[in-house]
């Protein structure tokens, strides 16, 4: 009995009912979070002292670089779970993640860029902790590419989930790039085990947009899964009736 | 906490850096809007065109002929 949630959680439909109740409320949450913090961080929080005002990227940099590196954690470990137990939706939220997920990439790649032209002179550089995330959006873009590769759906979902674990080596590359290869990218700022290097007058509204962007993320993947479902259940009766209600 | 600009001015050119920061949040709340409307609209698009399959189905299976006429002409 106590194993019915995880059951229920590889049921499509009841899935799509339940997120139904949840997305009003995570679209609102996120949006909200990520106001207050973008207000806060461009127009309150102090001007660093080395950076002037260009560190307010920060803000967004930093949190799309977390959500992409989180959201290929949720996109491999769910290619796990449809190998080892054949869950239905585990596939589909492998496919939904990893266009988000390349998104997200493309963010924290895109403002890393822009930042690095007032702070260091140059938009692109081969740095270890950038070109490490250049591979992650090539990866993204390798796990959608695999999945429109066959024929038949099953082929696809188990390449691309393949693809998505054997990929996740370069995770923990990115991770301690910047303490292996000290070259220009700069090392985290908020740490989780010693005290973290930024003053608490930017940090609180950092912590409000990495928040708001993980919201962003959940309610972008449910979204999306949602979207999959719709279209790999067309035949069901449930999404007929919901059609016809619709 | 106050605001860390002398007006608005001054806001939007962030002693020259201004540029650099605003086409990063551009960008990003652009990408976050893509995130969030494309699935929705994707969907209702979705639902729609089943709605109409579904309609011509039940209305080809009925022995209303008014309504075959109907959904026939909705294509």
């Amino acid at each position: 009995m106590a194993w019915t949630w995880f059951h229920q959680l590889g049921s499509p439909r009841w899935f799509y009912e339940k997120s139904t109740a949840w997305l009003p409320w995570l679209i609102s949450i996120a949006l909200i979070l990520l106001a207050v913090g973008s207000i806060w961080g461009l127009g309150f929080a102090p001007a660093d002292a080395k950076q002037g005002n260009s560190y307010r990227i920060i803000y967004i940099h930093v949190p799309a670089a977390f959500l992409a590196l989180a959201g290929y954690y949720i996109m491999a470990i769910s290619g796990a779970i449809g190998m080892i137990w054949r869950m239905k939706v585990s596939f589909v939220v492998l496919r939904a993640a990893a266009p988000i997920g390349a998104i997200l990439t493309f963010v924290s790649l895109f403002t890393g860029a822009v930042w690095g032209k007032p702070t260091w002179g140059t938009w692109w550089v081969w740095d270890a902790r950038i070109t490490s995330m250049l591979i992650l959006f090539f990866l993204y873009l390798g796990v959608m590419a695999l999945q429109n590769a066959f024929e038949s759906e099953d082929a696809a979902n188990k390449a691309s989930a393949i693809l998505a674990l054997v990929g996740t080596v370069n995770i923990p590359i990115i991770y301690k790039s910047v303490d292996w290869w000290y070259t220009l990218h700069q090392p985290a700022t908020i740490k989780f085990t010693e005290a973290s290097t930024i003053d608490p007058s930017m940090k609180y509204p950092l912590l409000i947009m990495v928040i708001g962007f993980y919201v962003l993320y959940a309610t972008a993947l449910i979204l999306k899964t949602r979207t999959e479902i719709l279209q790999k259940e067309r035949k069901a009766k449930w999404v007929k009736d919901l059609a016809l209600a619709s | 906490m106050q605001f860390q600009f002398d007006n608005l001015s001054e806001f939007f050119n962030m002693a020259g850096h201004g540029p650099y920061v605003w086409v990063c949040y551009l960008v990003t709340f652009i990408a976050i809007g893509y995130l969030l409307i494309a699935p929705i609209r994707t969907q209702k698009k979705l639902l729609k065109s089943y709605k109409r399959q579904e309609q011509v189905a039940q209305s080809e299976n009925s022995d209303a002929p008014a309504s075959v006429t109907e959904a026939k002409q909705s294509w």
